[in-house]
């Protein structure tokens, strides 16, 4: 694998650096929210899922989902943490109309989930080859979401919608490993591989199951070294943080528009205020929400309301027996079994859905050819449409059907795209279409030698010129070809060709 | 038929067994005293005479049918901190405005299971802070006793003033109560009657008002120990809705009351004898000491080092739950709104008009010892004080069964003689420590001073151990003999 490239960012004074750590709040794929009964479904009409508790009625008492525990538990086992059995719920203070209890319940000082590590796979880009590279996760912990805000359906009033109030998020925090944008979106997305393997969270960021808070701050090369040899950060910049962002590009834009503020600033002689900013995506820019100054404090304390969360092994170890393959795992069996590359084994196991859909078609035959026609042919395809595996026109017992064409020779590689093309277009089983168009490849060799001696006869000076230079073949293969429609078999062509030019 | 309001609990269930006498005849009694006696003694905020003679007509049938429950037929009154569905239910703070739940708390979901009657809801202070019933929106309730020859009107105590005064002038058979730092026992020492905090955790939270989640406890207030046993005995019970309810079964406590002292010990903590403490309050403390010898209990000398602390980690710990608690009340979902131009100016005015002079000083308090800064010197510090008395309840447990107390530091007093609020605070000096510790307490009416006030003995057991609490204060009722009643001058 491919050694971590460094980042710079060129500014007048010279060479910047970034350093980022993410907060990242998945949705628990949970039935029921966090403390309540209330369904977590989405699409209901607005405060149709609202229990007693999420509106924080008098006198109600929150009590614990064991599903959202067991998630919580199963995510920092996938993110190799340490799970903790003895952790707290406490109670962040502030007044918010979509907060009815007038505090959001959280974990402050003991999470569910502590210090874990995965490793983010980074695609090609910018002419850097792919590499990986660690990112230490700092803890998970659990917590209440808030309800939702509308403020743009009266002029005067907002409106207040309490669906959302009261379901499990996890919050998953990194440390300040990620040093490039790309790397921060590869972080995300590795995360959302791992939950959605899981099945802790759904990852549709989308709808803002998987959104991610991003500390962006920049430093002068060397710097982060120090802070990693001593952990002091005062080596680092100052930090700001930009909040909820739901997409991958977002990300990206967002910290090289907010890297190059910092920069802009601290180059002018100014400083760089701590404080929360939201992306603009119409502008590509962040803009101050709220300054350290501004930030609220939050009041935390144990919640009295609910007992200290205890778990044993036993509750753990079932959790760690009921995983599923993780991406990691995966990815090492395929480069394992079907002898990929990290990098291609990397691509088919990013998603769990994507790696089935290739087993399947890999199952019982050729690996490396599947591999090729999986993810370069039907992904390619399916990536530049933005289409989702599930829209594939294309299913994996098609493209099983058009490998065994290619490896028995009915097709070649060549005509294998054309009917993969067809495919596309919906013109339905390879089988069928090869037959409809006449697409089969010529093996019989009485055929191939007919054609053969027919150009060899119409062009006799290229016949004789070829015996001195034998690399020449390659025209009188590609007449043959040209002559039998693409259908005839190359190797056939090849040795037919040698032995009548006795090459 | 004025007459079946003076009933026990315990001898009223046994004429309504007997059918002696109907539910439905009990509960007009009841509900025309109310009629006659409320505007003055000011215990119930809200009555509900047809929902109780409702309930009393189905009692009455499922008596004739035979299906009798445990509190079939008593006529019950409840606190205002219990949510009671399609009953207005405010803790008597003007912030609830007319909040009428649709749901009912699991404590009176028990008692109306069990067949008891609702006659109303009673006064108390608002939000349950406060140790004489005058921050109640609705005005204080007036205790039933008067000093000898005076017409001036006491506090019945405090928060669950309405309660002590309604089961102490007969307006209840017995009446739900709440105790976060005192409020149980310190009312019932006010008017002669018992009242008893469970273990904490006994009884679900589920549906009551919540103060300090960490204090609160619910428990009934009654005319004997042995009706304190019976309903506490309805009131409790582990509930999934509650988190911090106990999976403890509920023992048979009515069956404790006059099981004796023999063989017993008894603690007495030295650190209860405080400065300026009534001689009458003394004497009694003595009085209970040698009652409990005479019945053949051992008396041993414990000391709780911590308790000079307990009242200021209590008004940290306290006011900082509350703080949080009282969040809730923002005007948006129920209860009063007072709007603003903007969102944070009808917060004020609704906080500002919602919650009374002594609840804004709580939330003052606990917010400001919660902030970023104070956090460990207050409250954390306090929880850490809440420890150090726990274990010397926990140390002095190893060498007695139970302690014996004074419930409280004075006689009933009129409103306004504690207008310092520190002075009110000093009020819940001996009660504040059983709930920090989440121990069950009990008080017994055992004398009347010299002004011809009601005086209260506590007893604090062992977490879970109410069985002893009862057996205590059983022996302390029959060797008291304490019958007085107030002279009706309502």
């Amino acid at each position: 694998m491919t050694e971590r490239p460094t980042y710079t960012l060129k500014g007048e004074t010279g060479d910047w650096e970034l350093v980022m750590g993410l907060e990242v709040h998945a949705q628990v794929a949970s039935e029921a929210k966090l403390f309540s009964g209330a369904s977590t479904k989405f699409g209901a009409d607005p405060n149709c899922n609202v229990s007693l508790v999420d509106a924080a009625m008098p006198g109600m008492l929150p009590v614990i989902n064991r599903k959202c525990v067991e998630q919580a538990v199963r995510t920092g086992l996938g993110l190799k943490a340490k799970i903790n059995k003895w952790s707290r719920f406490d109670r962040k203070n502030y007044f918010y109309p979509d907060l009815p209890q007038g505090y959001q319940i959280s974990q402050f000082d003991h999470p569910i989930v502590g210090e874990g590590e995965i490793e983010v796979d980074v695609e090609p880009a910018h002419g850097d080859p792919a590499y990986s590279f660690p990112v230490r996760i700092e803890r998970l912990h659990l917590e209440q979401d808030a309800g939702k805000s509308i403020h743009d359906m009266d002029p005067t009033a907002t409106y207040v919608d309490l669906n959302r109030s009261g379901v499990a998020l996890m919050e998953i925090v990194s440390k300040p490993d990620v040093r490039t944008p790309l790397e921060a979106a590869a972080y995300v997305k590795k995360l959302k591989s791992i939950v959605v393997a899981l099945g802790t969270c759904d990852g549709d960021m989308e709808k803002g199951n998987l959104r991610a808070d991003v500390n962006v701050s920049v430093c002068k090369p060397g710097a982060y070294e120090k802070f990693r040899e001593t952990g002091d950060f005062s080596h680092l910049g100052t930090r700001c943080e930009i909040k909820n962002m739901n997409s991958f590009r977002f990300i990206q834009a967002a910290i090289e528009y907010e890297a190059r503020r910092q920069i802009e600033i601290l180059e002018s002689g100014g400083k760089v205020d701590q404080e929360t900013r939201l992306f603009d995506p119409n502008k590509g820019e962040t803009r101050s929400m709220r300054s350290k100054e501004d930030a609220h404090d939050y009041r935390y304390f144990p919640d009295p309301d609910l007992l200290p969360l205890e778990i044993d092994d036993l509750f753990i170890d079932n959790i760690r027996e009921s995983l599923p393959e993780l991406p990691d795992e995966k990815r090492q069996r395929f480069q394992d079994e079907y002898g990929l590359s990290r990098y291609d084994a990397g691509v088919l196991t990013a998603d769990s859905e994507r790696a089935e859909f290739f087993e399947a078609v890999a199952h019982g035959r050729d690996a490396k050819l599947a591999a090729n026609w999986v993810s370069q042919e039907l992904f390619g395809y399916l990536n530049r449409e933005d289409l989702e595996l599930a829209d594939s026109p294309v299913s994996s017992v098609q493209l099983g059907e058009l490998i065994d064409l290619i490896s028995n020779d009915t097709i070649s590689g060549k005509i294998a795209k054309d009917v993969f093309a067809r495919m596309i277009d919906g013109e339905g089983d390879p089988v069928a279409i090869v037959e409809k168009h006449g697409l089969k490849q010529v093996t019989d060799t009485g055929a191939i030698e007919a054609i053969v001696d027919e150009i060899i006869a119409a062009n006799p000076e290229q016949a004789e010129s070829v015996k001195e230079k034998p690399k020449a073949m390659g025209w009188f293969v590609g007449q043959v070809m040209k002559a039998s429609g693409g259908k005839a078999n190359p190797q056939a062509v090849n040795q037919i060709l040698r032995q009548k030019l006795g090459l | 038929m004025t007459e079946l309001t003076k009933l026990t609990l315990a001898s009223a269930l046994d004429g309504l067994k007997t059918k002696a006498f109907s539910a439905t005849e009990i509960t007009q009694a009841f509900v025309d005293s109310i009629e006659a006696s409320n505007d003055t003694l000011n215990a119930y905020v809200v009555k509900t005479p047809e929902k109780a003679l409702e309930m009393a007509a189905a009692s009455d049938k499922r008596i004739a049918a035979g299906e009798a429950g445990l509190l079939e037929g008593a006529p019950i009154g409840v606190k205002d901190l219990y949510c009671t569905k399609g009953v207005r239910t405010t803790a008597c703070s003007n912030i609830l405005g007319e909040f009428t739940p649709t749901y009912e708390s699991t404590v009176t979901q028990q008692l109306w299971d069990a067949g008891a009657v609702m006659l109303g809801k009673l006064n108390m202070d608002e939000f349950a802070m406060g140790s004489s019933n005058e921050t109640s929106r609705f005005g204080p309730p007036a205790n039933p006793w008067r000093r000898n020859g005076s017409n001036q009107n006491l506090t019945p105590g405090g928060s669950s003033g309405g309660s002590a005064a309604a089961v102490s002038a007969d307006l209840c058979l017995a009446a739900t109560a709440s105790d976060t730092g005192g409020s149980i026992r310190q009312p019932a020492s006010f008017t002669g009657t018992v009242g008893i905090k469970p273990t904490y955790g006994r009884a679900s939270r589920y549906g009551m008002v919540a103060f300090a989640s960490s204090l609160d406890q619910a428990g009934p207030i009654a005319k004997t120990v042995e009706d304190s046993a019976i309903l506490l005995e309805a009131m409790c019970g582990h509930d999934a809705k509650d988190s911090t309810s106990l999976p403890e079964p509920v023992p048979e406590w009515r069956n404790a009351v006059h099981r004796g002292v023999q063989g017993m010990k008894i603690g007495i903590p030295k650190e209860y004898r405080v400065d300026n403490m009534p001689e009458d309050i003394e004497a009694l403390w003595s009085q209970g000491i040698d009652w409990l010898k005479e019945q053949g209990a051992e008396i041993v000398d414990v000391s709780l080092p911590h308790t000079k602390y307990a009242l200021p980690a209590y008004y940290i710990v306290a006011p900082a739950e509350a703080s949080s608690n009282l969040a809730r009340y923002d005007g948006m979902r129920y209860g009063t709104r007072v709007s603003g131009d903007n969102l944070i100016s009808t917060y004020e005015g609704t906080r500002s008009e919602g919650f009374g002079a002594e609840v804004q000083r709580r939330l003052m308090i606990g917010t400001y010892v919660l902030s970023s800064g104070y956090y460990d010197a207050y409250y954390l510090r306090a929880q850490k004080v809440r420890k150090k008395i726990l274990n010397d309840f926990v140390e002095a447990f190893g060498s007695c069964d139970a302690l014996l107390t004074p419930t409280c530091p004075s006689a009933a007093f009129a409103y306004g003689e504690k207008a310092d609020p520190v002075q009110m605070y000093l009020n819940d000096i001996f009660t504040v420590t059983a709930n920090l510790a989440g121990l069950p307490g009990i008080s017994v009416p055992a004398a009347l001073d010299k002004q011809g006030l009601p005086l209260g003995l506590q007893v604090i057991g062992k977490a879970l151990d109410e069985t002893t609490c009862f057996r205590v204060a059983g022996a302390l009722e029959e060797a008291a003999g304490f019958v007085a009643k107030p002279e009706k001058w309502w």
